[in-house]
């Protein structure tokens, strides 16, 4: 099961999805965190705005892997934990992070990301560590909001960080609830 | 050929209806909105309706095609619920390479252009172009 997620997103990437230079993209981003440090002056604001980004762009992403791959509904979360890494993170980033570190109830994983590329050329201030600032919370935006079109409530974080300091880098998935599959009619 | 395409919203509202072919009555624009709603619950419906017999089978999709003597509906439900129907004569006994393909098209023209709102109608003049060649092509 593992395998053919890693093949869907390989093949997609290959064959289905532009590309844009990694700098570019690496550098836009880098300033577009700078420009929101210096708009807001408070990296746990900062946080929360990078994450409310990525969630806009997490429940448009979504559609697109779903309409460059043929893939199925998933089993269940565990299979959704493969496809967020082997194919969503390979889409759009080219990585495929691990899963890891399930909690007992299975509602709760680890996604290790050991070469983020929105890192790359990145040296945080140590006043930005010292505060808090996740650099790359944008992703955990991302994720809740693609999850949130499958149905998928959850609530995602950094736990550690690279830049931070720390030896590897992980966002932490906990799903909080299933959303009712359909939008009941209205009764009036 | 493909007659006329319809795109409805997540929660049933029309979001795109366009035709590509003579041969079909323009609906009105409150016509075309009832046919969305009312699709809609009847897909919903259909897939209640479903009897699948086990646990670990998964749900069922819903309505995919509707036949009459004259035309064919084809139903496409995406994962995120977004639904495309195209009319097409009897001959297209499967049109979910074409679907799939206007799928793509909405994610490329519609969800990636920053001032479309979601679950809005989609007034795009790159979308009407690209899906008249899609149509076309066809």
């Amino acid at each position: 099961m593992e395998k053919q997620y890693k093949t869907i997103g390989e093949d997609a990437w290959k064959n289905n999805v532009e590309k844009v230079n990694a700098e570019l993209f690496i550098f836009t981003y880098g300033s577009l965190v700078v420009q929101l440090v210096k708009d807001y002056e408070d990296y746990a604001a900062v946080n929360k705005q990078l994450d409310k980004m990525g969630y806009n762009i997490g429940v448009r992403l979504v559609d697109d892997i779903m309409a460059r791959t043929s893939l199925e509904r998933c089993s269940g979360f565990t299979a959704t934990a493969e496809v967020i890494s082997k194919v969503g993170f390979k889409l759009f980033l080219n990585v495929a992070p691990s899963v890891a570190s399930w909690s007992a109830d299975g509602k709760e994983f680890s996604l290790i990301v050991d070469d983020n590329p929105l890192n790359d050329f990145c040296e945080l201030p140590p006043k930005a560590v010292q505060d808090g600032l996740w650099y790359s919370n944008v992703l955990c935006g991302v994720i809740r909001g693609a999850l949130e079109m499958m149905q998928m409530q959850t609530e995602v974080e950094f736990v550690r960080d690279v830049l931070r300091g720390d030896d590897t880098s992980e966002i932490r998935v906990r799903l909080l609830r299933m959303l009712d599959e359909e939008v009941p009619a209205s009764d009036d | 050929m493909i007659h006329a395409l319809f795109i409805i919203n997540r929660s049933g509202g029309l979001i795109y209806h366009k035709n590509f072919s003579q041969h079909i009555v323009q609906l009105s624009s409150n016509e075309a909105l009832i046919f969305a709603g009312t699709f809609h619950g009847i897909h919903a419906l259909a897939s209640k309706i479903s009897p699948a017999p086990k646990r670990d089978t998964p749900r069922d999709t819903g309505i995919q095609t509707i036949d009459t003597k004259n035309f064919r509906m084809h139903c496409f439900q995406t994962p995120t619920g977004i639904k495309f129907i195209a009319v097409t004569d009897l001959m297209q006994t499967q049109l979910t390479g074409a679907l799939g393909k206007m799928y793509m098209l909405y994610c490329d023209y519609a969800l990636k252009n920053p001032f479309y709102n979601l679950e809005m109608p989609i007034r795009s003049e790159m979308f009407d172009t690209k899906l008249l060649q899609l149509v076309q092509a066809h």
